[in-house]
């Protein structure tokens, strides 16, 4: 048992024609050892997994059968990590024996292609926490809050659920072909394999959704930041804190990240509790009290002068900090809720689970909760992050199960937690933060009284609760504070000061939290207005080869111009919406993600199909069918339907009606300027959904046309075209898992034994 | 105590390469092992490279 078959043939093996590197030990544990491995189940094991199942089984019981008055926070985090623990056990195994079949005898990028900068091995366990920092932010934190106006069940389901079938199952195949492509692109690897059509489609798709996300991430930051002089300056301070970070690391210290990121740490500590002080100065309250505008405006400005400034001064340094709080806050809410374990009072589906017209968003739980809740669960942007940098670093192929899949799993444990936040601060106080103004009349009586009558079971809210719960968060009000980075805020403050600090310490958790939310997402928008503007010059660079050349100024800062201008506008739009911008805007921010996801989905399920795994395609097919069918139908409501809260259009008409009609006041809209944006901004929101779905339906029929030729081509017997890189040997050895198997460490101790000088000689590239 | 110690100093190790913190250590080991003839860049000119080439080569951060 484990042991190692003696004499290894030196020559190209039958399976995958790769000779491995004369004198090494075996660069992968042997087929049938690690089979039988995988196989025996010992009676510990077997205990193990039943422990999980039953504790897995017990936790979703008490979740989503037992009717009590309230629900332990615990069994949130059960539920969903037995979940976990089974999908990864399990259900990506066979998506790795059957669908990805990776080799560990054949060389990683990181290994063929290393260069010490940008294809460098590194450890498994440091590359999924640098995976995760990467893919994990603001999205997750935020779409779960706004998801609870259905109460905590339909989100916890979807988000638990679709990770395992939908979520991770896309982040970790495509992170597994691009790294068998050398780590190219989603866009690359679309145009390769669904063609012209299909490539330009998903090209341009790619550029809207990335506008729509920065946008309304952007939108996120304005609301959390609006009135509030607190997080305004706090948030402010980060600038100057990146800016002093980034000159440390070029001119004093080079390279002495951490030692700059603890420093950072501490001034934005400083920063948080200098806030509370300037705010409650009066010069501070004055000058640092921004309307929303303002604060959009600023953004703008910001992310176009972000975007030009060379990385070193201000978006390396705040991706140290970003990445530093991500972990650090992920950690400590975990021990928090579990030290703490709130008791839920939300019931399990709320009055609005059955109805289209709830105040958070509109529509009904099919599609709009799916949309709503995106990352954590499923999210399509992933993809350009799996295709980029992370292939790039693996240092064998059986960790892309680890990374993809297990990092993706991670992000939907942060959305649980993210949910158990939210929901455990009173249902009142939810439904008068989450509404907007136009509902709640931001008043903290009219918002109580708005509250009172929405008939909610066992909410009955005062005005002095609102007013306390303002004070003790330090803010001036929380009323209409939608975008659900506030409320998560509150959520949060009220967990961690019964963790440390108690009351006294709410206001410093409160702009702690909207202080990491908003680092991380001017760190996406920063990146994201980089990442479109070198995707707008390249294709316009296919009609201007000037435009190619990205160290071209002019050109440069004029694709960046148009990209900001481009989610500016969007942001403007969401800001001055008299709907409330979040409540008609975050449908169209799940919807793109999603959309992203059906694409990446349709280029994997087309590459699945050309390898010939025909048998097991439905595990591609289930959640891009899932993904289509979700988004399609949003967006087909979101163009189609009579009804005005959901359809876009009908909005519009019954806008534009009104104002024909003469009338100075409509609905929510109070004057005719207001009427006016309204019928303008339904028709930019309705024009938009249009595309997106036009495109992304072009997408999936290339791909499944791709499929269904591949599958025409295995039965007539010609070869599919391959875009792989050709296989290399690997000369290096790594365990796949967290854990290294014994037969795994049985190897290890066989390489630990190699003189080092065999080791270097034999990875000599140059 | 020692335990204690290794243990703090391994989530140290390992929350510095998730930050990248080690991206020059493990430049020099490539240079070391692939046998240039040249001398490494040293640590201020790697750095300069670093983020000067994530200019031209930007990397998203998700949502």
């Amino acid at each position: 048992m484990g042991t190692m078959p003696a004499g290894r043939p030196q020559t190209a093996d039958p399976e995958d024609g790769i000779t491995p590197v004369p004198g090494l030990p075996p660069t992968a544990v042997d087929e049938t050892v690690r089979e039988a491995e995988e196989r025996k189940w010992t009676p510990g094991k077997i205990a193990l997994w039943a422990a999980i199942a039953l504790l897995g089984g017990v936790a979703w019981f008490m979740l989503a059968i037992i009717r009590g008055e309230t629900v332990n926070a615990i069994w949130f985090v059960f539920a969903s990590v037995c979940t976990y623990l089974i999908g990864y056990r399990f259900y990506s195994k066979v998506i790795e024996r059957y669908i990805t079949r990776p080799n560990d005898r054949r060389a990683t990028p990181a290994e063929y292609k290393a260069d010490g900068k940008d294809y460098v091995r590194t450890d498994r366990n440091v590359l999924f926490g640098h995976h995760f920092a990467a893919i994990a932010g603001a999205g997750p934190l935020v779409g779960p809050v706004i998801a609870a106006q259905m109460g905590y069940l339909p989100g916890t389901i979807w988000i638990i659920i679709g990770v395992v079938l939908a979520g991770a199952v896309q982040d970790y195949l495509v992170l597994f072909f691009s790294m068998r492509r050398g780590g190219r692109s989603l866009g690359q690897m679309a145009r390769e394999e669904l063609g012209v059509i299909g490539g330009t489609a998903a090209l341009i798709a790619t550029l809207l959704i990335m506008i729509i996300i920065v946008a309304i991430l952007a939108l996120v930051v304005v609301n959390a930041l609006g009135e509030s002089p607190w997080g305004v300056f706090s948030v402010g301070m980060t600038i100057p804190i990146a800016l002093f970070m980034g000159v440390y690391l070029r001119y004093l210290r080079p390279g002495k990240v951490m030692e700059v990121s603890i420093i950072g740490f501490v001034l934005l500590m400083a920063a948080i509790i200098g806030g509370g002080a300037v705010a409650g100065t009066e010069w501070g309250a004055a000058f640092f009290h921004l309307d929303k505008v303002t604060i959009a405006w600023g953004l703008i400005i910001y992310g176009f002068i972000a975007a030009i400034l060379p990385v070193w001064l201000l978006l390396a340094p705040r991706d140290y900090l970003s990445t530093f709080m991500k972990i650090g806050v992920i950690v400590m809410l975990a021990l928090a809720i579990i030290v703490v374990r709130p008791e839920i009072t939300v019931p399990a589906f709320s009055e609005f689970a059955s109805r289209d017209n709830g105040p958070v968003f509109s529509g009904a739980v099919f599609p709009f909760l799916f949309v709503t809740i995106a990352c954590g669960a499923l999210s399509g942007f992933h993809a350009l992050i799996s295709s980029g940098t992370t292939p790039k670093l693996i240092e064998k192929e059986r960790q892309t199960r680890l990374i993809g899949y297990g990092g993706m799993l991670m992000e939907s444990f942060v959305a649980i937690m993210a949910l158990v936040a939210a929901i455990s601060i009173d249902r009142g106080i939810y439904f008068a933060m989450n509404a907007p103004t136009a509902l709640t009349g931001g008043t903290v009586e009219t918002a109580a009284q708005w509250v009172n009558s929405l008939g909610l079971a066992g909410v009955n809210i005062t005005p002095d609760v609102l007013a306390q719960t303002a004070k003790d968060v330090g803010e001036q009000s929380i009323i209409s504070r939608s975008g659900g980075a506030p409320t998560l805020a509150v959520g949060l403050a009220h967990i961690m000061q019964q963790f440390i600090g108690g009351t006294a310490m709410m206001a410093f958790w409160y702009h702690f939290a909207i202080m990491f939310e908003a680092l991380f997402i001017l760190t996406a928008v920063d990146a994201g207005t980089r990442v479109a503007r070198f995707m707008l010059q390249d294709s316009i660079g296919n009609f201007v080869p000037k435009f190619k050349d990205h160290s071209w100024r002019p050109g440069a800062w004029l694709t960046t111009a148009v990209m900001v201008l481009a989610w500016g506008a969007v942001l403007l739009m969401g800001v001055t919406d008299p709907l409330g911008g979040i409540n008609t805007l975050f449908p169209l921010f799940g919807i793109a993600n999603q959309l992203l996801a059906a694409i990446a989905l349709a280029v994997v399920l087309a590459i699945v199909a050309k390898r010939g795994t025909f048998k097991y395609l439905w595990i591609v097919a289930l959640p891009l069918a899932f993904a289509a069918v979700v988004t399609i139908t949003a967006s087909f409501y979101k163009i189609f339907s009579p009804v005005p809260a959901v359809g876009y259009f009908a909005q519009n008409a019954a806008f534009a009606k009104a104002l024909a009609d003469g009338k100075t006041s409509f609905g929510t809209a109070k004057t005719t300027a207001a009427m006016e944006a309204v019928v303008r901004n339904t028709m930019i929101q309705g024009w938009l959904s249009v595309i997106f779905v036009v495109l992304s339906i072009i997408v999936i029929i290339t791909a499944v046309i791709a499929a269904v030729k591949a599958y025409r081509n295995a039965a007539k017997g010609i070869a599919n075209v391959e875009y792989e890189d050709p296989a290399q040997p690997s000369r290096v050895f790594a365990p796949a898992g967290v854990f290294p198997t014994p037969a795994e460490r049985e190897l290890q101790a066989e390489w630990d034994k190699l003189p080092a000088d065999r080791r270097l000689e034999h990875s000599a590239r140059h | 105590m020692n335990a204690l110690l290794t243990g703090l100093r391994g989530f140290a190790g390992f929350f510095s390469g998730v930050l990248g913190a080690d991206a020059y250590r493990k430049y020099l080991e490539h240079h070391r092992d692939s046998g240039h003839a040249g001398p490494p860049l040293t640590e201020r000119e790697f750095w300069r490279d670093h983020t000067d080439r994530q200019d031209t080569n930007p990397q998203g951060r998700c949502c």
